[in-house]
């Protein structure tokens, strides 16, 4: 069976809308349809583990299930929901006595866990199990002459490193290369974004983030491209507030991968959520020459 | 300068903290630290913090519990795992973090109004009711419950900006079957 168990998250539905409006559109041209999983609940994330671990792993335990219906596995473009998913999968199929009584509650609840989904992220899924050669075969607008710093974050590839290097991962920046971009030798790939901090701790969130975007521009980077909807609303909505807090003007485009992925391969620019960048991209059409592909 | 004395005698340790997180955790080998600062070295929040990641490990370690449950490091900790995968004893940093913010919560050892655990409880809540996260209220919830009203106001500018890009609603998200969700964490509560 071809395809997978979409898990949009909060944030796909919510600030970063065009994560989603590129990444189905992306998968589809591929050949991979995304079915959103339905009646998906909300996956946590880091504040629900803080607060009580059981009900988080339970409330991940019902979306699994959900998906064991669909007999598909799920992809997570969230790092966030992709490592919840992922951790909680893990906790409930190990037989704990923990685990044993989540996996009761659910039952009791009427959303049996057998434990045969697995947790993907389309990043995962392009790379290891498209492979760059289908997808070079695909490419109709090469991305040529556009220099892009790949910032992986932290959920993404750590703590589980099944398909790429914890501290210095590499898919990205070859999924770009065969989209027709250079990947700058970006040095903070993978150092994290501070997460929630931007809202809870304001001045810790802009130092973190200043330096994403700095060692980004001191590269020659064109634009930051991400993977987690958390980083790329960090990384841009404070770059008016770090020109005025640091004097330094660090402000760059921010874009998820599935939107530059998919301008390469031929898809219409109004139909990958470029609209709605709160930094400007006229930089970036620029780079790509005559106000690049539409 | 008035430099108050301060003096720690074994009966201020709690024997019990160490296997308590170990449990709460589930890290079972955190005796296993032998202090060698990886961890410490690894946060990128570390310059921030309190105690660095080391000694938090050390103070669970020796029954310092009122120190660790104390900290600005647990809550700062925004769980990137960067210690975790590095950690040359394969302790669960991470998890530790977490156990101590749990431990934390349920013993109301943090600033009332500090915002980290207030966001954390409130999306929480907003989960357990409605079984789906609405941003823009938790954001209304997190300035109501941690900070002044003019502080946010101030964040209106941005605010608009997201509503103008069609990035955030007023819609209260939920569930279409919220009776399965209150089910599930009912069976659970029972449990406990």
């Amino acid at each position: 069976m071809s395809g997978y168990t979409y898990f949009p998250g909060c944030s796909l539905k919510g600030n970063s809308k065009s994560y989603e409006e590129s990444i189905l559109p992306v998968f589809r041209e591929i050949g991979l349809p995304l079915e959103e999983l339905d009646d998906w609940n909300c996956c946590g994330a880091t504040a629900y583990f803080s607060v009580d671990d059981t009900m988080a792993a339970a409330i991940c335990g019902r979306n699994l299930s959900l998906a064991e219906k669909t007999g598909k596995d799920i992809v997570a473009p969230c790092a966030g929901c992709f490592l919840t998913l992922k951790k909680s999968n893990a906790f409930l199929t190990s037989r704990q006595p923990k685990s044993e009584k989540i996996l009761k509650a659910l039952k009791t609840a009427g959303c049996e866990y057998q434990g045969t989904v697995k947790v993907k992220h389309p990043l995962e899924i392009l790379v290891k199990e498209v492979g760059r050669d289908a997808i070079k075969a695909k490419i109709r607008r090469p991305l040529a002459g556009l220099k892009v710093a790949c910032y992986y974050g932290c959920q993404l590839v750590r703590p589980y490193t099944d398909f790429d290097d914890p501290d210095y991962p590499t898919t990205l920046d070859g999924l770009m290369e065969v989209a027709g971009a250079t990947a700058v030798d970006y040095a903070a790939k993978t150092r994290c974004c501070g997460g929630s901090l931007t809202g809870t701790i304001e001045d810790v969130g802009l130092r973190l983030n200043y330096i994403l975007l700095k060692e980004a521009k001191r590269k020659g980077a064109d634009c930051v491209v991400t993977i987690c909807p958390l980083c790329q609303f960090n990384l841009e909505i404070t770059q008016d507030k770090m020109v005025k807090r640091f004097g330094d003007d660090v402000r760059l485009p921010v874009l998820y991968f599935s939107q530059l992925l998919g301008l390469a391969l031929g898809l219409e620019r109004a139909d990958l959520g470029f609209a709605r960048s709160i930094v400007s991209l006229k930089p970036l059409w620029e780079k790509l020459g005559n106000g690049g592909p539409r | 300068m008035d430099i108050p004395i301060k003096v720690k005698y074994e009966e201020d340790l709690d024997p019990h903290f160490l296997s308590e997180i170990k449990s709460l955790s589930m890290a079972e080998n955190i005796e296993g630290c032998i202090q060698c600062g990886t961890c410490s070295s690894s946060c990128p929040m570390a310059v921030y913090m309190d105690y660095p990641p080391r000694k938090i490990i050390a103070m669970v370690k020796n029954g310092l519990k009122e120190e660790a449950l104390r900290s600005f490091t647990i809550w700062l900790c925004p769980s990137c795992y960067a210690c975790q995968v590095r950690c040359p004893a394969q302790i669960k940093i991470t998890d530790v973090m977490y156990a101590l913010k749990r431990k934390a919560i349920e013993s109301k050892v943090y600033p009332s109004r500090f915002a980290i655990p207030v966001l954390d409880r409130e999306m929480s809540r907003l989960i357990a009711k409605h079984g789906r996260n609405s941003e823009l209220w938790l954001i209304l919830r997190l300035y109501l419950k941690s900070r002044h009203f003019t502080d946010m106001m101030k964040m209106a500018p941005l605010g608009i900006k997201l509503m103008k890009t069609g990035r955030m609603s007023l819609r209260m998200e939920s569930i279409k079957n919220k009776k399965q969700l209150k089910t599930l964490l009912s069976a659970l509560q029972e449990e406990a």
